[in-house]
């Protein structure tokens, strides 16, 4: 369990109009704040009887230790590995999801978008910090803040370039803001060198950032490295 | 409302600085932020377009200042004190100072799984066939309105083609303001990226938003 700490720096908005988070001493007392009114509020509702304190430890052990990016994978590695679950992904991601035993709190409405060597996909959500929670957990500090947010629809491939992605200038760049409930799963492409390969695998080589179109896949030699 | 949250398209921010290994929590207060405010929607009974309007709902200075979780706390804080779970002088103090309201469900242990598990589906049964077909031309309308809105500034005013229907989801707008969920046909619009940033935008790129029907109007 972390108390205040210099972590801090790394997830405000961005960093650059956090010109105060320069000073270390006004950064400990402004964390500070911000955990003891935490911890009062918490206080406060757990007396008045609102939230009982074994329900929130679920909710945190749940998004810290079961819905990660890891359900993700799996959906991708049987996509890659069955061609009919393949075709039910794209036609109806939500309930071909749901196969796999993943459902529920924003992974709702899910829509895959499939990269091929002509199309590259990638999600945003402008507004806010939308994400398919079900397949790849809570969403990192960097889809959340405002560098991700306002550049990835004027600037795809810069935003890319920021994630050391280079595309082809040809390639087309398909970018999905999240705007209503509907939540996005990018489908990367398989990479060269797996054929035979189990579903355990290729669960092994799909990162993250392949899932929201800011990378790709490991290839076999990035994973056995 | 015209907020610092819909920041499609601003300059200025720099570069994205992605984090390697980043653990899903930051600080032990995140995570009870987290989970506060999953398991408060309960007792509070407000629902996701309401906690949005409460987060974005603030001055540009206010919302870029903070960090995504305290932005989520200031929510928070502002939900439980309009419906008078709990007042300011009571987080100030960090004790009761003021009866609880009764009678108020509370989130389970027992529960946890469930709630997560049914998540809040927004597909409602439609009430009127789409006004639009894919690979209609659309127009996002130029609104401005003062509430919650979804339809980023960046799209408005601009054509774009429809890509995907959703049937009926409940409309964001109206949730937010307590007056129903009014359900409205959902599409994804597909605008080029020529049509939105002119001569800025690589000619190869196209953004996508999802909109409701009252956003849209036809185009020629």
């Amino acid at each position: 369990m972390s108390g205040p700490d210099h972590d801090d720096h790394h997830h405000g908005h961005g960093d650059h109009h956090h010109g105060h988070h320069h000073h270390h001493d006004h950064d400990h007392s402004e964390l500070s704040e911000t955990e003891l009114r935490v911890r009062a509020l918490e206080t406060v509702l757990t007396e008045k009887g609102y939230v009982d304190p074994a329900a929130l430890d679920l909710l945190i052990e749940t998004y810290e230790t079961k819905v990660g990016p890891r359900n993700g994978a799996r959906v991708i590695a049987r996509a890659w590995s069955d061609p009919a679950y393949r075709a039910r992904l794209l036609k109806d991601a939500t309930s071909a999801i749901a196969e796999l035993g993943y459902a529920g709190r924003q992974g709702e409405h899910i829509v895959a978008v499939e990269n091929t060597g002509q199309r590259h996909n990638m999600v945003v959500c402008t507004l806010c910090s939308c994400y398919p929670w079900s397949v790849l957990g809570l969403p990192p500090v960097w889809y959340k803040a405002a560098p991700y947010r306002s550049r990835a629809v004027i600037d795809p491939r810069g935003v890319l370039r920021d994630f050391g992605v280079e595309l082809p200038p040809e390639t087309e760049i398909r970018v999905w803001d999240s705007t209503a409930e509907i939540r996005y799963l990018v489908v990367p492409q398989r990479p060269a060198g797996t054929e035979g390969w189990s579903e355990e695998q290729l669960a092994e080589l799909v990162t993250r950032d392949s899932m929201i179109g800011t990378g790709f896949p490991k290839s076999p030699e990035q994973a056995a490295s | 409302m015209n907020g610092a949250h819909d920041m499609g398209g601003v300059d200025g921010f720099g570069p994205v600085m992605p984090e390697l290994n980043e653990p899903v929590f930051h600080a032990e207060w995140e995570r009870r932020v987290l989970a506060l405010t999953l398991a408060m929607a309960r007792p509070g009974g407000w629902n996701i377009d309401m906690s949005r309007f409460a987060r974005e709902d603030r001055s540009p200075a206010d919302y870029l200042g903070k960090s995504y979780y305290q932005i989520w706390l200031a929510g928070l804080e502002r939900l439980m004190q309009e419906r008078g779970l709990v007042l300011p002088d009571e987080i100030e103090a960090g004790h009761v100072l003021h009866p609880p309201k009764a009678g108020v469900p509370v989130l389970a242990p027992g529960d946890v799984e469930g709630m997560l598990r049914r998540g809040a589906p927004t597909e409602r049964e439609a009430t009127s066939k789409p006004l639009f077909a894919v690979g209609d031309r659309v127009r996002a309308k130029n609104i401005h309105p003062q509430g919650h809105v979804r339809l980023p500034r960046y799209v408005r005013g601009h054509v774009g083609v429809v890509e995907l229907l959703h049937g009926a989801h409940v409309f964001a707008d109206s949730n937010a303001r307590g007056e129903g969920e009014n359900p409205q046909q959902l599409y994804t619009v597909r605008f080029t990226g020529r049509e939105l940033w002119g001569d800025r935008a690589d000619p190869a790129s196209s953004v996508s938003v999802d909109a409701w029907e009252s956003y849209l109007e036809r185009a020629e």
